[in-house]
């Protein structure tokens, strides 16, 4: 497989599953205002999703591949998404910081990928850019919300924090595909936006009273295809029709 | 006293009478207030529990383009239910109160939506059958008295129209693919098609609200009129897919000009009204639980909201 294909599976993957996570809570949110706002969030995910998808079934070189046979048809080692955004919806405290520490690094992302020499890239990140202001916008005004409103969610908010702090490394750290693509002026520089992305993420806690946790140990692996114990069933999920009823159109 | 409440209600029947719309802050009889809480918060609360059988496949959609369809649909039942809470708060009650009659059952919503959706062909069946029995309910309610009510329904109408167009082509392509397709479609259909026409309530015979309604315009047509409406523009529908109805009686009557039909089942419709459909208990109880794990939540954003203004207030 080429470089180029891997990569877009990686931004692909990162939308689809926390897309995937999202959609899980609609019909079920705190009230109706956050059920639309979290579901609204999710449709732009799977919006992007289907850009580079369907970019990627392009570039693969394969002319039976489609953005369906991609996103629906990979063995889970072939998903390549980061830890954090398959971490479960445990209760609202865990969607919101999950959703912060996704966007912080996704808006960084998604800026530099505007300036990406491949077009198909740089025009999906223009668009998608609109989109993530705004989830992000969404998601840190709730992580105050959470941190600085009752002590109840002060404590659900640095529980949660506490716990997905440490997935979020997997998203930073870059991997080879990613050096590569940096080299050739297609990909982001991860080095860049992580330091942009822990100085808002300090900003965003401070404001928020909430602490950052000392240990800075990092979950690894979800970009190399090595996922938690949820993953298997995500993907049995997403993938129930197109594996139980084969080769058809819907 | 009893004489200036009756000449009052004597102009208020004449609005109505001259096709004026009547709006939240004029005077209105208690009933007419009571019942549109009554029924606008029926309404909003059927597009909220009805979010549920329809998110019960978002995670399993065969396609992306599906998915992004039916979540979107989803959340535009949230925003109906949205609108229709807000209609019903200008009438004087808050949207707590209205959450707090549907969990604790004093509310009802539409018994449609305590069937289960267990097959991918029922996102197709509940658009095409369950959006067009509401719709041809719905467009009546564009030109209803009660102008909140009213407007709401008229943005409420397009949205639906689409969803019902969308519920047609899931079943068209299920219908132009395989055979086990086929087969999925006509077994959505056989446990949709009687709960669909139930969904027009009891025949007109038993109907308690029928002649106020009419009177108020909440109602033009009976249930028994709608649900004939409803059978006529169905049944070719059916046919175009290739579909059989499940029901050995429907067929067209060349003198009524409308097609005839079997005896619907009214024991299952009460049973189900009455809380004993197979999902009336998970339906509420996903609610509740939506409503109770939110309260945390909910807290949070009112004790930020007071901190801002206290700080604002020593700044």
């Amino acid at each position: 497989m080429n470089n180029l294909y891997t990569y877009l599976l990686m931004l692909g993957d990162n939308s689809m599953i926390l897309g995937h996570r999202l959609s899980q809570l609609c019909g079920h949110g705190p009230n109706l205002e956050t059920d639309i706002a979290l579901t609204n969030i999710s449709l732009d995910l799977y919006g992007q999703v289907r850009s580079y998808f369907q970019y990627a079934a392009k570039v693969s070189g394969n002319p039976a591949n489609t953005e369906d046979s991609i996103a629906f048809l990979r063995y889970e080692r072939q998903y390549l998404n980061g830890l954090l955004v398959e971490q479960p919806n445990t209760d609202f405290a865990f969607v919101i910081l999950r959703q912060a520490l996704f966007d912080i690094y996704h808006l960084y992302l998604l800026e530099a990928l505007e300036s990406s020499k491949d077009t198909q890239i740089a025009a999906i990140a223009t668009k998608s850019i609109k989109e993530v202001k705004y989830h992000q916008r969404f998601s840190s005004s709730w992580v105050k919300r959470l941190g600085d409103g009752t002590e109840i969610s002060h404590q659900k908010a640095q529980y949660a924090l506490d716990t997905l702090h440490p997935y979020s490394f997997d998203l930073l750290n870059e991997n080879a595909i990613e050096a590569d693509m940096k080299e050739q002026g297609i990909g982001a520089d991860l080095h860049i936006i992580k330091e942009k992305y822990q100085d808002t993420l300090k900003d965003l806690m401070v404001t928020s009273t909430l602490t950052l946790p000392d240990n800075t140990f990092a979950h690894k692996g979800g970009k190399e295809g090595v996922h938690s114990e949820h993953m298997g069933f995500i993907l049995s999920d997403l993938q129930y029709m197109q594996r139980a009823y084969p080769n058809m159109q819907w | 006293m009893k004489d200036n409440i009756q000449a009052l209600n004597d102009i208020f029947q004449a609005r109505i009478d001259n096709g004026e719309s009547i709006e939240p802050k004029d005077w209105m009889p208690e009933k007419y207030r009571k019942t549109h809480i009554r029924q606008i918060s029926q309404h909003a609360h059927s597009e909220i529990v009805g979010m549920l059988p329809e998110g019960n496949w978002i995670s399993r959609a065969p396609s992306l383009r599906r998915k992004v369809a039916l979540l979107a649909k989803v959340q535009d039942e949230a925003g109906h239910g949205l609108y229709l809470y807000s209609a019903a708060e200008t009438l004087g009650i808050s949207r707590d109160e209205l959450f707090d009659q549907l969990h604790t059952g004093k509310a009802k919503y539409s018994s449609i939506f305590n069937y289960p959706t267990v097959s991918w062909a029922d996102m197709g069946a509940v658009g095409w059958l369950v959006d067009g029995a509401a719709i041809i309910n719905q467009v009546m309610l564009t030109r209803t008295s009660f102008g909140p009510y009213a407007r709401a329904m008229v943005k409420i109408c397009k949205e639906e129209s689409f969803h019902q167009r969308q519920g047609f082509e899931i079943m068209l392509t299920l219908t132009n693919g395989t055979e086990v397709q086929k087969q999925m479609a006509q077994d959505s259909l056989n446990r949709w098609w009687w709960p669909s026409l139930m969904m027009f309530g009891p025949p007109d015979a038993e109907s308690t609200h029928t002649e106020q309604s009419m009177k108020w315009k909440i109602k033009r047509k009976t249930n028994d009129e709608l649900r004939q409406q409803f059978i006529d523009i169905t049944a070719p529908q059916a046919e175009f897919l290739g579909l059989t109805i499940p029901d050995p009686d429907l067929k067209w009557n060349e003198e009524t000009k409308h097609y005839d039909f079997g005896a619907i089942d009214w024991d299952e419709f009460w049973q189900v009204v009455k809380g004993f459909g197979p999902c009336n208990k998970e339906r509420i109880d996903a609610r509740v639980k939506a409503w109770d794990e939110g309260a945390w939540v909910r807290d949070a954003a009112v004790a930020y909201g007071e901190k801002k203004i206290q700080k604002s207030k020593v700044a």
